[in-house]
């Protein structure tokens, strides 16, 4: 028998600023929260002008020493993103300290890793190496670091899916709890603004050049020019609801289904059939029919050939009347914290029972397919709703969330 | 450079290093059980003498051996008196 899973506490750490509320003003007001770059045109063939970053903040005093000597960014935004999360969920105790963690992000530190590279690279010199880059650099900094701060002694997961790392941390979290395997996960995302990332996305000519942070990304938009990228973090408590009801703990949302696939023909472009079978798989996984959803929040990234990928195959699942909303225009995209910070979009979404609207989209694009955009203000819409992120390396997430 | 100098510069790089206020800097205080570095620490903690003193080690697992602060400042100090350091 399946465990059914909820959502108990959230926290987020994005371009709008610390904290859940400040991500939902920023959302429902209908705030840009991309910047300028400021070092922009130093580097040749580097035409990236907008990032979506965090506003910068003095951790010193929320993040001990002690814990914050092994990270880096992304795990300082991901701690503070699931204290949040455990202090909204009344997480505490034993009940906390048998919790797992599921956070992924698209690389280690890349900064830690150049730390390291300068000194042993152009200083010929390993003395100077601190014995804590490594900790910032590994694959589950974040996640691991997580779970140090926070005294979670559950599974430690890291799943590694690029811009997907955030939903596959959901997913497997969700996953975890529903085999009984574990009764609680903290799971999400995070990442740090890097070069190395903007450049990447610039290299396969998916990087908006745009100066103007309000038209940098426009998602479905015929005038679309790319990928901004960002970052930020976001972390979700999911609990078993056998756990939520014996703690007291108010049930946010319910994750209804999960599906992860991947499109094997094209490491850099998943294509629109592979998407169609990945949310049918996650309504598959909810028990759910195309009609039951209420609204798709797409990942549309604000690229020529995404966009239209995945335009096309939510047309091919649920047609033209089931509103369908990116919030890549709001805050970019903010890597793998993208999946968590729209999901939690998502929980409010289904409380109030409003899509928000594709900021930055004005005229549809018809190669995008015939959906229902919500344009300019948002729309009513109650049920369940589906969540997509992919990633380069063709991996594929889709989330159900309906309400608890 | 004096004893006092030396001892000014190891606490000033200890004290940036690890976030330590000043007033708990006193040379009888353990490095471990008042100042709270673990191991981790302690091999920073050579790298940042290092770099305050602008010399390096030849020796650098003799500060493994170190207990308290005063310890560096007499460990500097020697290092100075055997002419093996910038100090």
């Amino acid at each position: 028998m399946r465990e059914q899973v909820v959502v108990t506490g959230m926290g987020a750490v994005s371009p709008y600023g610390y904290g859940v509320p400040a991500l939902e003003t920023g959302l429902w007001q209908g705030i840009c929260s991309l910047q300028r770059l400021a070092d922009n045109g130093r580097v040749k063939g580097l035409k990236v002008r907008t990032a979506g970053t965090v506003p910068s903040k003095d951790l010193r005093g929320e993040i001990s020493r002690d814990l914050r000597r092994t990270m880096s960014p992304m795990s300082q935004y991901a701690c503070l993103a699931a204290r949040e999360a455990i202090a909204m969920g009344g997480l505490e105790g034993d009940a906390l300290r048998r919790t797992g963690v599921s956070i992924g992000s698209t690389l280690g530190s890349p900064a830690a890793l150049e730390d390291f590279f300068r000194e042993y690279l152009l200083g010929g010199d390993m003395d100077e190496v601190r014995t804590t880059t490594f900790f910032k650099v590994m694959g589950h900094t974040a996640a691991a670091n997580v779970a140090l701060a926070c005294g979670c002694a559950g599974r430690t997961l890291a799943p590694a899916a690029a811009c997907a790392a955030g939903l596959m941390g959901i997913g497997l979290a969700y996953e975890a709890v529903a085999s009984g395997r574990e009764e609680r996960m903290l799971c999400g995302g995070a990442d740090e603004f890097h070069p190395l990332v903007a450049a990447t996305f610039e290299k396969l000519g998916a990087a908006s050049h745009e100066e103007d942070p309000e038209l940098a990304s426009r998602p479905f938009d015929v005038k679309r020019t790319g990928i901004v990228c960002g970052e930020g973090a976001g972390v979700l408590l999911l609990e078993s609801l056998t756990s939520a009801e014996a703690r007291g703990a108010k049930p946010l949302a319910r994750v209804g289904g999960f599906s992860a696939m991947t499109c094997a023909g094209n490491i850099a472009h998943p294509d629109a059939t592979s998407i169609v079978e990945c949310m049918a798989a996650a309504l598959e996984d909810a028990g759910l029919a195309p009609r039951d959803i209420a609204a798709v929040n797409a990942h549309a990234t604000a690229t020529t050939i995404g966009d239209m990928a995945e335009g096309q195959a939510i047309f091919g699942v649920f047609g033209s009347q089931t509103p369908v909303c990116s919030l890549k225009g709001h805050m970019g995209h903010t890597m793998a914290a993208c999946g968590v910070l729209e999901t939690i979009a998502c929980v409010r979404m289904l409380d109030t029972g409003t899509v928000l609207p594709t900021l930055g989209l004005e005229t549809p694009d018809p190669a995008c397919g015939e959906i229902r955009h919500v344009l300019g203000e948002p729309v009513l819409a109650t049920g369940p709703i589906l969540k997509n992120c992919f990633a380069l390396g063709g991996t594929l997430c889709a989330l159900v969330l309906d309400v608890a | 450079m004096t004893n006092d100098e030396i001892a000014a510069t190891v606490n000033r790089a200890i004290a940036e290093e690890f976030e330590l206020a000043p007033e708990r800097l006193r040379p009888e205080a353990h490095i471990r059980d008042d100042l709270g570095l673990d191991s981790l620490d302690i091999v920073d903690l050579v790298i940042v003498i290092e770099k305050a003193f602008g010399f390096k080690l030849t020796n650098r697992e003799a500060m493994m051996d170190i207990r308290t602060l005063g310890d560096i400042h007499a460990f500097i100090a020697a290092l100075r008196d055997k002419g093996e350091a910038g100090a």
